[in-house]
């Protein structure tokens, strides 16, 4: 692999069942256990410098995705290679280093953080955990992170509790808290879809101005392909906890291959009265990851079903420099 | 003469800490057969304007000041009893947000529509469940499915069934208070097509609250814009869009990123929207106005028409 970078973060089809809870007398008589699917076999890699948007509706796997790459769930199965090494390999020692390097902001600015502790607390309390500042240091530390994210002035928020600050603001020290670590690479999940409408563009500027002032890698978890088109390089579009397209964004949204992203980009609402766009129809729903529909999973809502999609599941192919789908209808 | 007219509404909340003027002096119109949307943020009061025309304030909402001319009468005026008979869903329903999660999970979907059916008109049980199923064909729901209960209905399916119950007793005005919020984009665009198609079909009104602009540009025929209580803006939807005026509108607009058209960085409002409870002086979005004068700081800013069809409250348009 001379000549080819080694990217940052490369998942290797990953998978994270989780069991569904089965009634006492159930489990006496053994019937079998169920699994729900959330993630059944992702692969993609994420390079150095790169924002990469996993964007799918809800239920499709996304979050999951990202908590288990994180290791903050553990895997089913499947390898996450972080810098070279698989994560789910080192013992909690070498995961804590690690964790240093790979920083999370949640969804929820009103519950991610501790009501109980004042804004210095919260920021503080990764470098207290893997004592890397104390005194003096820790303080200078915390103000430059708050700084990072544009809390300004920083000194007048550190004894602020959580409720004083507006959503946006609340964010903003969920991004200190995270920075505060110099971490390299950053999964958000859907970081401003609790924020005001008129506060997420600043959210969103300060991650883009962050990338570029820090070299940082983001996973950028979404159900919104316009916050993604806004702020990502590339784009995998997931449904029912696998992955149907993948590639850069702005090719993606301009010429979709796979029908389920045609479909979902067909229906994203556009600010704009003059915009006349045809719908694509899907018919039913998304159905359940417990007992996903054999062959490929869409199939059962795809306008262009053949007999070969209810067989046989397709792969995930590059049928295009860096364009890549599952779908037999493309490869 | 427009079939609603809102004038100078004013609804607060009475608390301890004192009254939170939710809405404070609104103003607008609904013709017959038209969508206006009534966008703002979160606690801008556009849920409580929506409620207030339906007079379903939580008890300690009050409206304190203005009137709601519907069909040419004052509801505000109407003795309780005879609005819950004659216009509350008779007339005017609403579809209430996170409605899909409504439904009483013990009885059929189909009973509950009916029930509202029962209640306002004179008519038998099989006479209702046979007009249910004509709703439930009406909003896309196969008309078998009136005996399920709401935990077999998937989310987008519990949306059309609140529309259906909305649309039960043929009204002239429903109220959508953000209708597609909770759902997946797929089914979105779908609840969005049938609001469009009924509005056509019917020549129903509707009232579309949202936080969403994207939302706004798809389906409505004119547009307020409501900021901490007041409406900033008034105008059909390409004004609004193509031709903002108030410096809120411009904000809200150049904040939203879109699929489609060039990708130009988005600038977003400084600040946060205020406390109801103490809003500012002036016009109440001078601190967070990149042209605030001193006269903004001092004087709230009349709402006045500087075009034909167009009213904004600005000092620096007026």
């Amino acid at each position: 692999m001379r000549g080819v970078p080694r990217p940052l973060v490369r998942v290797v089809d990953l998978k994270k069942w989780f069991p569904v809870r089965m009634g006492f007398l159930a489990s006496l008589f053994k019937k079998q256990q169920h699994w729900v699917r959330a993630v059944d076999g992702v692969s993609f890699d994420i390079h150095r410098g790169e924002v990469l948007c996993l964007v799918g509706e809800s239920g499709c796997g996304k979050t999951t995705t990202g908590r288990t790459i994180l290791r903050l769930i553990e895997p089913t199965s499947g390898k996450v290679f972080f810098e070279g090494r698989n994560i789910f390999e080192l013992d909690k020692e070498e995961m804590r280093k690690l964790r240093r390097k790979m920083q999370m902001i949640f969804q929820d600015p009103y519950e991610s953080l501790n009501p109980r502790l004042t804004v210095f607390d919260i920021v503080a309390e990764p470098l207290r955990v893997h004592k890397l500042a104390d005194g003096a240091e820790l303080r200078e530390k915390v103000v430059k992170a708050l700084e990072e994210a544009e809390l300004k002035p920083p000194e007048a928020f550190l004894s602020r509790y959580p409720h004083e600050l507006s959503g946006g603001q609340r964010q903003r020290v969920g991004i200190a808290r995270a920075l505060v670590l110099e971490p390299e690479f950053i999964v958000a999940d859907e970081p401003v879809s609790m924020i005001d409408v008129s506060l997420r563009a600043g959210i969103l500027n300060l991650m883009i101005d962050l990338k570029e002032k820090f070299g940082l890698t983001y996973l950028f978890i979404t159900h919104d392909i316009a916050q993604a088109r806004y702020i990502g390089d590339r784009m995998a579009v997931m449904y029912l906890g696998k992955i149907v397209e993948m590639g850069p964004i702005e090719d993606v949204i301009s010429d979709p291959l796979h029908p389920y992203t045609q479909a979902l980009i067909s229906n994203v609402p556009v600010p704009d009265p003059d915009a006349k766009r045809q719908r694509i129809y899907l018919k039913g729903e998304v159905p359940t990851p417990i007992s996903p529909p054999p062959g490929c999973r869409f199939h059962p809502r795809c306008p262009y079903a053949r007999p070969i999609c209810r067989d046989e599941e397709p792969t995930l192919q590059e049928v295009r420099p860096g364009r890549w789908v599952a779908c037999h209808l493309v490869a | 003469m427009p079939l609603l007219e809102v004038k100078n509404l004013r609804t607060y909340y009475i608390t301890r800490a004192g009254p939170v003027r939710a809405v404070d002096g609104v103003s607008f119109f609904v013709e017959k057969g038209e969508v206006f949307g009534l966008a703002g943020e979160s606690g801008c009061g556009k849920t409580t304007a929506g409620l207030s025309i339906l007079r379903l304030l939580p008890r300690y909402g009050r409206i304190v000041g203005g009137e709601i001319i519907f069909d040419g009468v004052n509801i505000l005026e109407v003795r309780e009893s005879v609005f819950r008979r004659k216009y509350r869903w008779k007339r005017i329903s609403m579809v209430f947000q996170g409605a899909m999660n409504a439904l009483n999970p013990v009885f059929r979907v189909g009973e509950q529509i009916a029930e509202a059916i029962m209640l306002h008109e004179n008519v038998s049980k099989e006479e209702a469940m046979k007009r249910v199923k004509a709703l439930f064909e009406k909003v896309g729901i196969e008309p078998s499915r009136v005996d399920n209960y709401p935990h077999e209905f998937s989310g987008g399916m519990r949306q059309r069934a609140m529309i259906a119950l909305a649309l039960a007793c043929n009204p002239e005005l429903v109220i959508a208070d953000e209708p597609t919020t909770a759902l997946d984009v797929v089914i979105q665009g779908q609840i969005l097509d049938l609001l469009r198609k009924l509005r056509e079909e019917l020549d129903l009104s509707v009232i579309l609250i949202t936080h969403d602009l994207s939302t706004i540009a798809e389906l409505c025929n004119r547009v307020g814009i409501m900021y901490a209580g007041k409406l900033v803006e008034c105008a059909d939807v390409r004004s609004i869009f193509k031709d903002p005026l108030h410096p809120y509108t411009q904000g809200l607009i150049n904040a939203i990123p879109s699929i489609t058209g060039p990708k130009t960085r988005l600038r977003s409002i400084p600040g946060a929207p205020p406390d109801l409870l103490n809003p500012p002086r002036g016009c109440r979005f001078h601190p967070r106005c990149p042209y605030a004068t001193e006269k903004c700081r001092r004087e709230e800013p009349a709402y006045i028409e500087v075009r034909r069809g167009h009213w904004v409250a600005c000092h620096m348009v007026a």
